[in-house]
């Protein structure tokens, strides 16, 4: 239970940062998106997002920044035990469960449902 | 003819909300919205963890689930509701960039299953990846170079 309060509690401060982000500047989401994902990078590349995913768990790795952090440990871990050609294999390999669901299970919905008519 | 893609309809949200006034009713709403769902995202991980998942195993069923659950709810017309309340909130997290996928894609279906749906499910979530994967390659150079050197 404490877990889930954890996850609560640093996913909705993930969130409100990206609101400000929102409301402060006028950025889109779509930007908001953009920029949490390679936030996410920045942070995971200098070890700085592990400690909010080890804090934090879901509430860490379900935002977009948690994201960037698979991306960044995935091209960390393929260089230590690849060499150079981790730098282009190692952050599609680990995130390669989000993205083909993300087409899979997209496009599937896509296909199968219907766009609600705008009043 | 409206366009009616999702970019554009949390860009009018945005504008309607605009006034300060609405913001203490914004960062709430974010933070309720993006707390419940990595909740979720939390009992969908523990539970992957209770089956003997390891961690990597764990975190990628995780993102799995909550990726179908976004295309899902935007399928049944029901995330661009959660969206239009919860804003950041809703679309930070992963099933945000889901919903970014499925939403246009519907939109789009009329003009047809190449150029259509196959297109513009990318619409936002396209520049995501690109600038995602070009990171991790920069991040990747990075860590190289400073590999060699230390």
């Amino acid at each position: 239970m404490a877990d889930i309060l954890k996850a609560f509690l640093l996913g909705g401060i993930i969130c409100v940062i990206g609101q400000l982000l929102i409301d402060l500047t006028k950025i889109t989401p779509a930007r908001i998106m953009v920029v949490f994902v390679v936030l996410g990078v920045i942070l995971g590349l200098f070890g700085l997002y592990q400690p909010l995913v080890e804090w934090g768990s879901a509430g860490a790795s379900v935002p977009l920044t948690g994201f960037g952090n698979t991306l960044a440990k995935g091209v960390i871990k393929e260089i230590n035990e690849k060499g150079f050609l981790g730098v282009f294999t190692g952050g599609v390999k680990a995130a390669a469960a989000g993205i083909t669901a993300a087409v899979t299970f997209g496009y599937i919905m896509a296909i199968a449902s219907k766009p609600k008519v705008k009043k | 003819m409206k366009k009616p893609i999702s970019k554009h309809e949390y860009q009018k949200m945005v504008d309607k909300k605009a006034p300060g006034s609405h913001i203490a009713r914004n960062i709430f709403a974010a933070f309720i919205t993006g707390g419940i769902i990595c909740s979720i995202g939390q009992v969908v991980l523990m539970i992957a963890e209770n089956f003997g998942a390891d961690k990597d195993t764990a975190a990628a069923v995780t993102s799995i689930t909550m990726i179908f659950l976004g295309a899902f709810l935007t399928g049944i017309n029901v995330y661009d509701e959660i969206a239009k309340f919860g804003g950041a909130g809703a679309s930070v997290p992963i099933t945000g960039f889901s919903n970014s996928i499925v939403s246009p894609a519907m939109e789009f279906k009329k003009e047809g299953y190449i150029m259509g749906v196959g297109a513009k499910m990318f619409l936002i979530a396209g520049p995501v990846l690109v600038y995602g994967i070009f990171a991790s390659v920069v991040a990747g150079l990075l860590y190289f170079i400073w590999k060699q050197v230390v």
